[in-house]
């Protein structure tokens, strides 16, 4: 037996031994500490794209727990798969890997930016928790375990939100957010409850099998996609999300953008592999359209009037989740008709699943730019800072080339994956694809705004002794920047090994549902 | 008809704790709507596992004839009382915190994030 079959559960295993193990490790001091949660992530970085690279090469990674063989996902005797199963396909394995990249980021920028703060090792162990909750979303084939990393990812994030708890703010942030996540969860395990009592199974691939689509049904899956988009910030529900993004510190920020694209992988692995083909081009695509575009164009609005730069990004984060909404929609729209998915769907869901990616890395890397400000200048009001860019060259480089990729800027990745899902939900209506270019107008207008009054400008005598972020802040700023520059630079391979892959295993609904069922369905 | 009320009554209690986190004002009531909220789920999935006239599923404690109940439900319900333990608990620490840093656990007054 190769040690490679165990990857899916030594992804989980080492983040999670990570967080036990940090409060004995801190007890051997700080260097130890810090080390440890470099460490940890970096292995899970590591296991992540080894696992990738497996999933690529030879197809659905399966795990089954507490069984003697590793994929024995049926038993004989058995019709319905009893055990917990990991299940990794090509698109799973890619949102794992594309969450170790924030989180590896994450942890390095923290090193120096949460240096002198006291209760790190709590930071430490909670931090690596989160990391579990969002792999663990990403890589479940089961609807309750899928609860239950939900709930771990939103513990770990209510503790860090309000980690600065001698703050107002970041308290009432960190309630705001366990209430809105908490109504969503419990409605998700009602909906799964639901799927259970129904099917009498929990596996998503043994559930898509079996499914006709009902009354029940749809209910059930009106109550997923509503709190799944709750849980991801889309449009009505959002509130919670520029409130916890802006509070929290910003190694963590980076750490929650990857968190609540597990919540968006979970929402689209429901509509393609769970429901997939029977769920018809009626009701549910176009909500996921129209939550789409409120979520960019009321994104994007709101965040041009701010001023506090993390609030700002909070906004445009919501505004981003409605491009992905945007192209995932359009994906699920002609999902059972052929022509359509080849002439503009398939299209749709790669430029969803690029935007994924992309947004994680450009917005990590812009939470921890604004981090690195708050940082040097202890403040986050834009109307405060000036002439920044001679301080800190270094971050202002790399905050140019993540404004940049948001915005959608020719040679970075971000256009690649707006142009996409421009083409493709032009094809469905032009006024989509005009919202959405709107949307991203102004979003160019917000990060010229934020550039030219953080960093051009006369120098300000406030800022005199401001000197550039530590040597860790830069390389975990250093790592995203060259991810983005990898992307943008080399955008056939990306497409073709990276982009591709996993697109396709996201639409091969047969392809998720025989790796647990065998080939007879 | 009379097997369905464990379901009315879960959809009673969900309603009426989701309608509670949206009316009250006390941060300790919405505390506790979210506990009955996750109470109501918690009794649906108990629900769903049980079967009329239903055994003990533990092979040496079962009675006699009938189906078992279902014990997977039953692990579930476990599981998610355990995290709602958890959930519970650090609400009412933040709803410590918040009263320590603005003097009231008022909804209205607890307003600092806004725009």
């Amino acid at each position: 037996m190769n040690w490679t079959d165990h990857l899916p559960a030594l992804l989980l295993a080492v983040p999670l031994l990570g967080a036990f193990v940090t409060p004995l490790v801190s007890l051997g001091g700080k260097m130890l500490r810090n080390t440890l949660l470099v460490v940890t992530t970096f292995v899970t970085l590591v296991i992540a794209f080894l696992l990738w690279k497996d999933v690529l090469v030879s197809g659905t990674a399966v795990y089954v727990m507490g069984e003697k063989v590793f994929n024995l996902t049926m038993p004989s005797g058995m019709k319905l798969p009893v055990r917990i199963i990991l299940e990794a396909d090509a698109f799973s394995a890619f949102m794992a890997l594309c969450g170790a990249i924030a989180s590896f980021a994450g942890a390095l920028f923290s090193l120096n930016y949460m240096e002198g703060f006291s209760g790190m090792k709590r930071y430490v162990s909670l931090y690596c928790l989160l990391t579990v909750g969002m792999l663990g979303m990403t890589i479940t084939g089961d609807l309750f375990n899928f609860f239950v990393f939900i709930e771990i990812a939103s513990i770990a994030s209510f503790g860090l939100i309000a980690f600065w708890r001698d703050k107002a703010e970041a308290v009432e942030a960190s309630f705001k957010y366990t209430l809105v996540s908490q109504v969503a969860s419990m409605v998700l395990l009602l909906a799964f409850g639901a799927l259970y009592g129904k099917y009498n199974a929990l596996n998503i691939a043994a559930i898509g099998s079996l499914l006709k689509f009902g009354f029940m049904e749809k209910i059930v899956l009106v109550f997923i996609v509503a709190s799944l988009a709750c849980k991801c910030g889309a449009f009505p529900m959002h509130m919670w999300l520029p409130d916890s993004y802006a509070e929290a510190p910003s190694g963590v920020s980076c750490l929650l953008v990857a968190v609540s694209q597990a919540s968006l992988y979970g929402l689209v692995r429901v509509c393609f592999s769970l429901y997939g083909v029977t769920m018809g081009a009626s009701f549910i695509p176009w909500v996921v359209i129209l939550l789409g575009l409120a979520s960019m164009f009321f994104g994007v609005t709101m965040a041009v009037v701010q001023h506090d730069i993390k609030r700002l990004m909070g906004y445009h984060s919501v505004s981003q989740v409605g491009y992905m909404l945007l192209g995932f929609g359009v994906g699920m729209l002609v999902l059972s008709d052929a022509k359509g998915m080849a002439d503009y769907g398939f299209a749709a869901i790669q430029g969803g699943v690029f935007h994924m990616f992309n947004y994680t890395m450009y917005k990590a890397l812009l939470f921890l730019a604004a981090g690195s400000l708050y940082y040097t200048t202890g403040k986050r009001d834009l109307n405060d800072m000036g002439g920044l860019a001679r301080k800190m060259p270094y971050t202002t480089f790399m905050f140019v080339i993540a404004a940049a990729a948001i915005a959608g800027l020719p040679p970075f990745n971000g256009f690649v994956s707006k142009l996409l899902i421009y083409e493709s939900s032009f094809a469905v209506h032009p006024s989509l694809a005009a919202i959405a270019l709107i949307s991203s107008v102004l979003t160019l207008a917000s990060f010229v705004k934020v550039f030219q009054t953080a960093f051009l400008g006369p120098e300000q005598n406030a800022f005199l002794s401001v000197r550039e972020v530590p040597s860790g802040m830069l390389a975990g700023m250093g790592v995203l920047t060259v991810v983005i520059l990898a992307v943008s630079l080399f955008p056939s391979i990306t497409m073709s090994y990276f982009v591709e892959p996993a697109s396709k295993a996201l639409v091969d609904q047969a392809g998720y549902i025989g790796a647990i069922m065998g080939g007879g369905m | 008809m009379i097997g369905n009320a464990p379901f009315f009554v879960v959809g009673l209690l969900f309603l009426w704790g989701l309608m509670a986190i949206f009316t009250q004002k006390n941060l300790i009531k919405i505390a506790m709507a979210i506990t009955i909220l996750g109470s109501s789920v918690n009794m649906f999935l108990v629900a769903l596992g049980y079967r009329t006239g239903g055994r003990v599923p533990i092979h040496f404690l079962e009675g006699d004839g009938g189906p078992m109940v279902l014990p997977t439900p039953q692990a579930m319900t476990l599981t998610a009382i355990v995290i709602a333990l958890a959930t519970t608990a650090l609400i009412l620490s933040l709803i410590m915190l918040i009263y320590r840093h603005y003097g009231t656990i008022n909804v209205d007054e607890v307003r600092r994030l806004r725009g």
